[in-house]
């Protein structure tokens, strides 16, 4: 009896598993790879906004070859198990197109499942749009055809923002502290041999790695940057990670220059407010005070549709530039191999040159890294525009033009198609 | 070095007296009804939101008044609507509707919150550096959160020695049946802890909220480590919480500060551990790393050494 | 073979026959369908291993995951051992998975067993948050953050089957799964698992009776963790990737959930639960983003309701339905569950309502549920919602009443075979 209930279970339920099973047809899929709840569920849903606001931008404009773009928001809690599950998920759904920026740690799972998968699916392949997680090895000894990313990989940041430092003397002692995953890993490498080879004077006097999002209260890790006497303080945190840690410095008081991949967001800026004035320094491919009327434009009807009248809770922010580059290119090079067959599209997607209002970028060819400018900015006061509301923006110090950011690469990658 | 060891020692502090707040409330529900409850760390997330939204309308002080009560009410409405009705089913299924009530509560702050962590700031009053040392600022609210732990721990103690309900509560954790069969109204004593507790533990986010960050995975970074604290300190103990949270802030504290691997410590005996040692994996582990795991080895080991825990009065 | 035999056997045919055809009945074959059986499958192994301790020798543990994950470590470092040239076939990582978690539960084991209760429970936890600490530093076997992944392809092909397609895999966790259900099955009735219900229900009677109840208690542990290890090799070979998720306390809590919603006081109760909330898990997120908060709700309401689970349910109609009585459930049934569903309705308007107003603020107030244009900021919605809520409150609280007692004059009277 009871064996039977449970077959009879069995049945049933998965009987309304099959009849679940309806599929839209007519759209093209973007499954979306990224931290919707726990500790980085904002850096997600920041994501989320920018991709929905270009999908319904390119929707209303009529599409790519007729067919519509379908963002799918796929929960990964930012673990490297739970996006392959989400990945499962996608392809089960017929999705061919995946993207995902948060955490090299997932990026790398994920490389490594798409590549799996493609060999083992022949005419099923997937298309990965990476559009922030950075870690070199991405585009080096883990690259593959079908891999693209947006982004500038953490050496490429590391080698600009480096050699920014290397001009300024008043450098005397630094501190690095990251998170303890690949990212980390790789900023801290980075930052090691970099600043020894341009600047063999400067002391690095900690090199910390601290859990991913499991720190709530970083006052300890400060106790300790002061009582190395740092001057400096090298991190390539982001999401709460960062946030929480210039939080805490700067209930310390603590006089640091700060030099970031990712303070210029999600709550940084709030965090530290005035105390980061002339202090917080960013590295990225872009910030608001660039002068750029197109994209100004831009940016003033995303933060007008994602902040409506009466809307409480943080301010939501335009961000990521390479968003917007990553979601043009990708529905270029769909329109120019006129099908949305994702092997057509990295085809043309493969050394694309692209034209945005900073300047040249060029997907390139041997490694699939896009090559685009970067900016090493300062926050400041005075400037046209702010950040979350604080009256503190970002100044360009320093613009490093696109063919100066590449690095060598040890890919070696088979065409696929 | 000096200044690193006072400096951690405050931080420590800070973190074990706001453990404290959390585990006060959780020692006397556990003691008392023997329910493991998950959701009382919930009970502090959902304390450090409602301040957040009720800061703008009362202010801080107000705040911090009606969030811990708002907090009460809500922990008397889940006893008596709620886990009274399942305390026929066993602890086990008390467990679980705590276990589940835990999730409804973040899903909760999910639906009228949003995900998005929230910035709160001290109140003007409380915004300003009260003292340096060592070229480090110590915030005066950070100050004020001793004042109310301690101050928390006072009145608690001088409630449950010095009043009338206070001696039920105790004769409570100790012979519960013996004080239902004096004619003592054992479930609204019930429902009264499990309201007061849950208050301390609003009390406890309201500070949390500005201290740390007001975002919904507050329950779960503290969730599991308060029941170590009660553990450790001995059921129904109030002083025994208080030693335990004091030495689990310091410890996860200190664990950060010391640059320290395990091949360091063997060292200090004259044995040269190296890269080419086998095992060297362990050895090189750092005691940051370790240090979230301590509060779990200093469980187990109370548990199998010394199960009624620091100041006990009673196996658990 | 008599024809008792015969029926003690019919359910595991029917069982085994199931597993063998599911996947080629129309409509679950595609991949979403298999994938999603597959998740079942080590679910099923998962949550019956736990109920070996929660059900049948009443141990609750907050740290089942840790042999489930140390198994699927373990396994799939064996599948890396062998694509790097070990002849181990694919279908035999799981058992390496089930020795890795029973080698892990013979060492945890033995400190976790000398007491049952809340000193088990919490010393559980303790062990379960100490792996997961642990998980993070030992890189080598851990893989830190990112975890370690492996290509089931890259082993030793097994009677010519390469393992890269999920309907493969699927086989392979649906023969696992009918030999570990099986298995523990048969261990219920062994002498042993007679004993696990004895220190259950009176540890001091069964030490009476010449048994150490640690050492029944450590036996049952140790078996747990071997078909919680299997359930992790399983999962290993199908992600093709382990975390420390897989050792966590979500995990933990997931299998404890499952267990508890199917039923521990019945064989099959964990079969039912892990099938239903993985089916729950996999596609309520489809519908709504609300999900986890329906989950949350339809759980706390199990608990208050239905301690018994699923099967509990089950097993307090199924004398009356024998007896041929169902047909006089249904009116008062109908009486109570109606205005249940009209509550229910209320409840799930406000809260969509609420997530589209909270979570995306941008698409503005006004949309459409269930192809009613809605407009949160119209106070009718809230009006509607509420009142809804309120009748259904109402009605369900007088129709309950009469509910429970037609269901416990028709028990009687089917227990009593009708006489009177």
């Amino acid at each position: 009896m009871t064996h039977r209930t449970a077959i009879v279970a069995v049945l049933g339920l998965s009987l309304a598993a099959g009849t679940a099973l309806a599929q839209s047809r007519g759209t093209v899929k973007i499954a979306y790879i990224d931290p919707l709840s726990g500790a980085f569920a904002n850096v997600g849903d920041l994501g989320l906004k920018h991709y929905t606001f270009f999908a319904d931008k390119l929707n209303a404009a009529g599409g790519v070859n007729g067919q519509k773009i379908e963002i799918v928001p796929l929960d990964n809690k930012v673990s490297p198990q739970e996006s392959l599950i989400a990945l499962k998920k996608a392809i089960d759904d017929g999705i061919r197109y995946i993207t995902q920026g948060n955490s090299s740690g997932v990026a790398l799972a994920l490389t490594d499942a798409v590549e799996k998968h493609n060999a083992r699916n022949k005419g099923k392949e997937i298309l990965y749009i990476n559009y922030a997680a950075v870690d070199p090895a991405l585009t080096n000894d883990k690259c593959h055809y079908m891999h693209f990313r947006f982004d500038a990989d953490a050496d490429m940041k590391m080698q600009a923002l480096t050699n920014y430092m290397s001009g300024r003397k008043e450098i005397k002692k630094v501190y690095l502290i990251n998170q303890d995953y690949a990212f980390g890993k790789a900023v801290a490498a980075a930052a090691n041999t970099m600043l020894k080879a341009k600047r063999p004077d400067v002391q690095v006097v900690g090199d910390e790695l601290h859990p991913l999002g499991r720190v709530t209260d970083f006052s300890p890790y400060v106790a300790k940057i002061k009582a190395a006497g740092a001057d400096s303080v090298i991190t390539g945190n982001w999401g709460n990670d960062m946030s929480l840690l210039i939080k805490a410095a700067k209930d310390a008081g603590m006089e640091l220059d700060w030099y970031t991949y990712y303070a210029g967001g999600l709550g940084s800026p709030t965090a530290i407010g005035q105390a980061g004035r002339d202090r917080v320094k960013q590295i990225s491919e872009w910030h608001k005070n660039v002068p750029s009327p197109e994209m100004e434009a831009l940016v003033a009807e995303y933060e007008r549709r994602f902040n409506p009248p009466g809307a409480t809770g943080t301010y939501n922010e335009y961000s990521f530039m390479r968003l917007k580059t990553a979601f043009e290119m990708v529905t270029r090079a769909m329109a120019e191999a006129k099908s949305n067959d994702p092997v057509k599209a990295a085809a043309k997607l493969s050394g694309m040159k692209h034209h945005t209002e900073f300047g040249e970028v060029q997907m390139r060819a041997d490694n699939h890294q896009l090559l685009q400018p970067l900016y090493v900015s300062t926050m400041a006061a005075g400037l046209k525009y702010d950040i979350e509301k604080t009256g503190l923006g970002f100044r360009t110090d320093d613009r490093i033009e696109a063919k100066d950011t590449a690095l060598p690469t040890t890919c070696k990658m088979n065409r696929i198609g | 070095m000096f200044d690193l060891i006072v400096l951690s020692v405050f931080n420590g502090l800070i973190y074990g007296l706001l453990l404290f707040m959390l585990s006060s409330g959780l020692t006397l529900i556990f003691s008392m009804m023997g329910v493991l409850n998950f959701a009382h760390a919930s009970v502090y997330m959902a304390g450090a939101y409602f301040a957040y939204s009720l800061t703008p309308y009362l202010g801080f002080w107000g705040a911090l008044i009606a969030a811990p009560f708002l907090a009460g009410l809500v922990g008397a409405a889940v006893e008596r609507f709620g886990l009274r009705h399942v305390h026929g089913h066993g602890h086990v299924a008390e467990l679980l509707f705590t276990f589940g009530l835990a999730y409804l509560i973040e899903e909760f702050v999910h639906l009228v919150w949003g995900r998005n962590p929230l910035d709160q700031r001290p109140p003007p009053l409380l915004d300003f550096p009260l003292f340096t040392f060592a070229g480090i600022d110590f915030p005066a609210f950070k100050v004020f959160m001793i004042v109310v732990a301690l101050g928390m721990f006072v009145a608690l103690w001088l409630i449950l020695t010095r009043t009338r309900i206070g001696l039920i509560v105790q004769a409570a954790l100790t012979h519960p049946h013996t004080v239902g069969n004096l004619g003592h109204d054992v479930p609204t004593v019930f429902t009264l802890v499990f309201a007061t507790g849950s208050a301390l533990a609003g009390l406890a986010g309201v500070m949390g909220g500005i201290h740390l960050v007001t975002n919904p995975g507050m329950a779960q970074a503290l969730g599991p480590i308060v029941f170590v604290v009660i553990v450790v300190g001995g059921l129904g103990s109030l002083a025994g919480a208080l030693i335990a949270s004091i030495l689990i802030g310091l410890l996860q504290t200190f664990a950060i500060a010391v640059d320290a691997s395990l091949a360091d410590f063997l060292r200090l005996f004259g044995l040269q551990v190296t890269r080419a040692t086998p095992g060297w994996e362990v050895w090189s582990i750092t005691l940051a790393q370790i240090g979230p795991m301590l509060p779990y080895l200093l469980l187990v080991l109370m548990l199998m050494l010394r199960p009624r825990g620091l100041l006990g009065s009673r196996d658990s | 073979m008599t024809a008792e035999r015969r029926r003690a056997l019919m359910p595991w045919g029917i069982f085994a026959l199931v597993l063998v055809v599911l996947p080629h009945l129309p409509g679950f074959g595609s991949g979403y369908a298999v994938s999603l059986l597959s998740q079942m499958g080590i679910a099923v192994i998962f949550a019956l291993s736990y109920n070996m301790l929660l059900g049948h020798t009443g141990l609750l543990s907050f740290g089942h995951a840790v042999y489930f994950g140390l198994g699927a470590f373990v396994a799939m470092h064996a599948v890396r051992w062998a694509a790097a040239g070990l002849w181990l076939p694919i279908p035999l990582v799981p058992l390496v998975g089930g020795l890795g978690g029973l080698f892990f539960a013979a060492l945890l084991g033995w400190p976790s067993t000398r007491r049952a209760g809340t000193v088990f429970a919490m010393i559980s936890l303790g062990i379960a948050e100490m792996v997961v600490a642990l998980s993070y530093m030992i890189v080598s076997f851990f893989g830190g953050e990112e975890g370690i992944n492996g290509d089931r392809t890259k082993a030793p092909s097994f009677l010519g089957f390469g393992f890269g397609p999920q309907i493969e895999v699927y086989y392979v966790i649906a023969a696992w799964c009918f030999a570990s259900v099986a298995a523990m099955y048969a261990f219920t009735r062994t002498p042993v698992g007679r004993m696990c219900n004895a220190v259950r229900d009176n540890p001091e009677r069964a030490e009476f009776v010449g048994y150490n109840p640690q050492v029944v208690r450590y036996v049952a542990f140790m078996a747990a963790g071997f078909f919680a290890g299997i359930a992790g090799g399983l999962n290993a070979i199908n992600y093709e990737i382990v975390t420390a998720i897989s050792v966590g306390a979500a995990t933990s809590g997931a299998v404890l959930l499952m267990a508890f919603i199917g039923g521990v006081g019945h064989f099959v109760g964990p079969v039912l639960g892990a099938v239903a909330i993985t089916y729950l898990q996999v596609s309520l997120s489809d519908f709504t983003h609300a999900w986890l908060l329906y989950f949350g709700l339809m759980f706390v309401l199990m608990v208050l309701f239905a301690p018994g689970g699923l099967a509990g349910l089950w097993f307090m109609h199924a004398p009356i339905l024998r007896a041929g009585l169902g047909a006089r459930l249904i009116g008062p049934y109908a009486r109570a569950v109606g205005p249940a569903l009209v509550l229910a309705l209320g409840a799930i308007i406000a809260i969509e309502v609420n997530y589209r107003v909270s979570t995306r603020p941008d698409l503005g107030t006004a949309f459409e549920f269930a192809g009613i244009a809605f407009d949160a900021s119209q106070p009718w919605v809230w009006l509607l919602a509420g009142s809804l809520a309120a009748a259904g409150f109402w009605g369900m609280r007088r129709g309950l009443g009469p509910a429970f007692e037609r269901h416990a004059s028709l028990m009687a009277e089917a227990k009593g075979g009708g006489a009177p």
